[in-house]
């Protein structure tokens, strides 16, 4: 039986932050009661006409140039009909046969090291409205519209058919994310819709040249989404194959619930976009100078970020990784080693109790009330011996919830560490006369044993003594 | 004095003199719409009321002695395929006949702004399709000089309304000669600007890329006033072209002397009626006479005119009619089932035949297998027809013709036979796929009908049409005749 | 040459239901326009560019600032079925 290989090409739509929306002056916002972001452009109202955001192109731009891509000179908009009570005019606005960008690439990580994937084309085009269904798409007897989201400036990016696997689909999505988040131009928010993925998805024998008959599978709105009916749909291509059966080219949609993909009905499959330029709208000749200015306003891209940390502060390529994940981590790491020249210490703090604290209370950085200048006092505290890294820890905790500086807290609890010998001498005699057992365990020879004193000295001093000195006055007494 | 037979720029003499008030002006415009329009029906909605009320404020501006524009006070009759905040727009189709649109065109805009008065919303073959206003939804309106015919189209009502007296000037569209056809059959004056000079912004679109607004009037004069008000730039239409604003009324000058003038020979020979051709000319003669030079040229792409100009104008018709499914305006028919159900039975229903015939037309140009085939050739073609009239400006400064093959035929001739009334529009069609001014003006008359002659010039060069038109109207008398009604 | 399929295919895209008589006469008429248009074959426009739009227009844009929004009020006013703050529509399949 011959074994089978994956294809898969992604077409993600990312929604852009822009004011407004893309061929109207209403706002972008997220949320708001139905039907109350809209205007008469955006509602498709008989007579009205589309103007362009100058803003979504220089983020299309941007986008691209993040991507590699490169920007057209020549570029202009098309209608893709067909009917959809979503779509406000029944055809979407977007770009056909001349987009903004083409031929770009992004790398992600595979076992086998760093793999290039294509980016065939990014090209701009407008959102349509959302349906609300009362109970599922299939049984409800209505569905109800709202616009607000019509209109709302997305961006297509299509990738090449490079991706082989569904872990390496997803690990592109969440790089692609990264670069976006970088740019700005989008919060990428899976869960509120802002960035969408569809994806196109062949198997075909091993060593075969020719692509296999594809499927595309729509609506994938998370990372478990894709993953799972990229298996599932694989595994089905697979069997239909093996029974001597041929994949129709068709679009499936992915139910979560069932954990299979299904077939969209062949009367809704029955498309022929009937593509035309769009006469409302002029063509956009891309001006040299302001693809050069925008790709000068570009920050410093994860990539590039990563390789900085590890060859300039010499970072495990991990902590490099994680630490360039975002653009708002990595740019609160250097705030903090700007100030404070231990690179290492300041990536295991981010990467051990901040990002804990961040991720159990839910918190965005932005929201975060500790500032790099006092994590950055805390990390001096700990150097000048004032507190333990334990107590740090305590203090860090209150710092995040009070936003308190650390000197403050430390003073408030008098959490200063005692590495007073005169003061420490008593505590220490008095654990070891209280722990006979221990003691005769460590002069057999466990030294285990001494950990554990060490322990009854911390405790007995709320955690403030200073373990090196601890464990030197246990050991001149043993 | 029968207040209705008057030009604006004669009523507004009237009105600054306080001779007469802008309130009685309206009054006597609603009378005559009373006495009149059961015959000719040109009205689709009368708003009486609201124009009474911006009547009489122009009124007290003009005894505040506040200077007012010269179309303060004009009952204006508006094509009803351009939006009216709050009055019912229609496009004189089924499936929009509840349609109250919330905000109104640029042009309605800039017409309120210069002080006129919406006299009511004028009939129109269904979604500005056809030459006859048969295709109207609601009625098929009858032309002022005999009533058995046909007005013309699409905007039949716009004419109709101005020569019969029931509104000053109109306003209504032309995307193949649905302005320039209706004022030769109606015995007006009607033009199309240059595309891009009138902001689109508000109209209810056919196809995009050939749809402009423009004026009907009595005579030149109040033309080249209506264009005052309504060119100019609009941020709201990005194929608005940014130009200099202009008064039209200094090119008004009893003067052709030195003018070059072309006569395409295409448009003079076949499917011309001869009495027709012999108007126009007799035109060209006078103008000669004028002191212009007069010379047949050739346009070698006119041929191919027609079937590129349906081909494009249905592929944008067939995308700009998608929006009407019944979920967010119009008339909705319930089916039975989903909501694909609802969209088909509700389409069906809400549109007339011609429009489906054109939207079946432009899909089947549109459509993968065919696009290359018909659309992108009929693209292709419009390069050389376009090319056809900047060759021929090279020469001239100004083409003539006539507008339409023939007087207005009687109502019903042609509606068995699409093609037969595609025909009709032969004249005209190239003008929008160049994107050229045009301009009908009355030059005579065949068996009691009256016939237009067109002049097309270049773009933005609407100053040299009127000017040339001003000269014939002056040196002839045709305007001054009126339908008996 | 269009045919009673290509007919129907070409309604469904444009959401059209046709009757039996209708599907015939549309037939019939669109295949005379259609004949009539051959003539363009005859054009050589191997090298020609097409024309999307007369005038040499480009780079129109707007500025990123937010205008004035219709009224729930108005934006439902004209629909034909509405259910509180929304546009109502048939079941979707």
């Amino acid at each position: 039986m011959p074994r089978y290989e994956t294809v898969i090409g992604l077409e993600v739509h990312v929604e852009l932050k822009t004011r407004t929306k893309i061929f109207c002056d209403s706002t972008t916002e997220f949320g708001g009661e139905p039907n109350t972001h809209v205007c008469p452009i955006c509602l498709g109202l008989p007579g009205t006409l589309p103007v362009i955001n100058k803003k979504v192109v220089e983020y299309a731009i941007r986008a691209a140039l993040a991507l590699n891509c490169n920007i057209a000179e020549f570029t202009k908009f098309d209608r893709k009909n067909y009917f959809y009570p979503d779509m406000p005019k029944n055809y979407q606005i977007s770009q056909h046969d001349l987009p903004i960008a083409t031929h770009g690439y992004l790398e992600i990580d595979t076992q086998k090291g760093p793999k290039k994937i294509g980016i065939s084309r990014l090209h701009m085009e407008e959102d349509s409205g959302k349906l609300v269904h009362q109970g599922t798409i299939t049984t409800t007897p209505f569905s109800l519209v709202d616009y607000n989201r019509a209109g709302v400036p997305l961006i297509e990016i299509v990738s090449a058919p490079d991706l082989s696997s569904p872990e390496e689909a997803c690990q592109y999505v969440e790089k692609l994310r990264t670069i976006i988040l970088y740019t700005g131009v989008s919060d990428c928010k899976m869960e509120e819709g802002s960035l969408r993925c569809d994806a196109n998805i062949s198997v075909r024998p091993v060593g075969t040249g020719r692509l296999g008959t594809n499927t595309e599978i729509k609506n994938l709105n998370s990372l478990k989404a894709l993953r799972r009916s990229l298996h599932f749909e694989t595994e089905r291509q697979i069997e239909v194959l093996r029974a001597g059966g041929r994949i129709v080219q068709e679009t499936r949609t992915w139910d979560e619930g069932k954990g299979e993909t299904l077939p969209l009905r062949s009367k809704e499959q029955a498309h022929d976009y009937r593509c035309l330029p769009e006469p409302d709208l002029v063509p956009l000749l891309i001006d040299r100078q302001w693809v050069e200015d925008i790709r000068g306003s570009l920050p410093e891209l994860p990539e590039q970020r990563r390789q900085r940390y590890i060859k300039d502060y010499s970072l495990p390529e991990y902590d490099a990784a994680i630490l360039t994940n975002t653009k708002e981590l990595a740019d609160y790491f250097e705030r903090c080693v700007r100030a404070y020249s231990h690179p290492k210490a300041v990536g295991n703090w981010i990467l051990g109790e901040f990002n804990r604290l961040l991720n159990l209370h839910g918190i965005e950085i932005a929201a975060c009330k500790v500032t790099p200048q006092n994590l950055v006092s805390l990390l001096r505290l700990i150097d000048q011996g004032t507190i333990s890294g334990k107590i740090a820890k305590v203090v860090f905790a209150e710092m995040f919830t009070s936003g308190q500086a650390a000197e403050a807290i430390v003073k408030k609890k008098g959490l200063v560490q005692i590495s007073d010998r005169h003061a420490m001498v008593p505590v220490v005699e008095k654990v070891l006369a209280g722990n006979p057992g221990a003691v005769a365990d460590y002069k057999a020879g466990k030294g285990r044993a001494l950990g554990f004193l060490v322990g009854q000295v911390m405790k007995a001093t709320q955690g403030q003594a200073n373990p090196e000195l601890v464990n030197k006055l246990l050991k001149e007494r043993l | 004095m029968q207040l209705f037979l008057l030009t604006a720029h004669e009523i507004h003499e009237l009105l600054i003199k306080k001779e007469i008030s802008a309130e009685e002006l309206n009054k006597a415009i609603y009378a005559r719409i009373e006495a009149v329009d059961d015959r000719i029906q040109a009205y689709i909605t009368r708003t009486a009321g609201k124009a009474l009320d911006q009547a009489r404020a122009v009124d007290k501006q003009i005894s505040n002695g506040e200077k007012v524009t010269p179309l303060a006070g004009i009952p204006i009759a508006i094509k009803d395929n351009i939006c009216t905040d709050g009055i019912k727009t229609t496009a004189g189709s089924k499936i929009l006949s509840n349609y109250t649109p919330p905000y109104s065109a640029t042009v309605v805009k800039k017409l309120e702004a210069a002080g006129a008065t919406i006299a009511g919303k004028v009939n129109l073959d269904e979604f500005a399709m056809g030459s006859s206003n048969e295709n109207s939804a609601f009625f098929a309106t009858r032309n002022p000089w005999d009533t058995s015919r046909v007005p013309g189209g699409s905007s039949g009502g716009s004419a109709a309304a101005v020569a019969a007296g029931a509104a000053v000037c109109s306003l209504g569209s032309d995307t193949g000669g649905s302005i320039r056809q209706p004022a030769s059959f109606c015995g007006v004056v009607g033009m199309k600007p240059t595309y891009g000079a009138v902001s689109r912004y508000g109209l209810i679109a056919y196809a995009s890329s050939l749809d402009q607004i423009g004026p009907f009037a009595r005579d030149v004069t109040d033309c080249a006033l209506m264009l005052n008000a309504i060119c100019g730039h609009d941020p709201l239409d990005s194929t608005s072209a940014k130009q200099r604003a202009m008064d039209y009324t200094s090119f008004l000058k009893d003067d052709v002397r030195g003018l070059k003038l072309g006569v395409p020979e295409e448009y003079m020979v076949e499917g011309i009626d001869p009495d027709v051709r012999d108007l126009v000319i007799k035109a060209m003669e006078k103008l000669e006479s004028l002191g212009a030079v007069v010379e047949y040229t050739t346009l070698p792409h006119t041929d191919y005119a027609l079937p590129t100009y349906y081909l494009i104008a249905q592929a944008e018709a067939s995308s700009n009619l998608a929006r009407y499914d019944g979920v967010r305006y119009g008339v909705r028919t319930e089916g039975t089932g989903d909501v694909m159900d609802m969209f088909m039975k509700t389409r069906s229903e809400g549109f007339g035949a011609e429009v489906k015939r054109r939207i079946l037309l432009g899909t089947y140009a549109l459509a993968a297998a065919n696009y290359d085939h018909y659309y992108l050739k009929a693209l292709k073609v419009r390069t050389l027809i376009k090319e056809d009239f900047v060759q021929a400006f090279k020469r001239y400064d100004l083409l003539l013709s006539p507008v339409s093959p023939t007087t207005a035929f009687p109502i019903g001739e042609k509606m068995d036979d699409p093609l037969q009334m595609y025909l009709s529009d032969i004249c005209t069609i190239s003008v929008n796929l160049a994107g050229m001014p045009g301009l009908s003006i009355p030059c005579g008359f065949v068996g009691g009908l009256p016939v237009g002659l067109q002049l097309i010039g270049r773009p933005f060069d609407e100053g040299t049409l009127l000017r040339t038109a001003y000269t014939f109207e002056q040196n002839t008398d045709y305007h001054k005749q009126y339908p008996d009604l | 040459m269009i045919t009673k399929k290509d007919l129907e295919h070409v309604a469904l895209l444009s959401r059209l239901e046709l009757t039996g008589s209708e599907k015939a006469m549309f037939a019939r008429q669109l295949n005379d326009i259609l004949n009539y248009f051959q003539s363009l074959d005859c054009l050589d426009t191997e090298n020609v560019q097409p024309t999307t739009h007369v005038l040499p227009l480009q780079n129109v844009f707007r500025e990123d600032w937010v205008g004035q929004h219709t009224s729930r009020q108005d934006a439902l006013a004209n629909c034909p079925d509405r259910q509180g703050d929304y546009f109502r529509v048939p079941k979707i399949v």
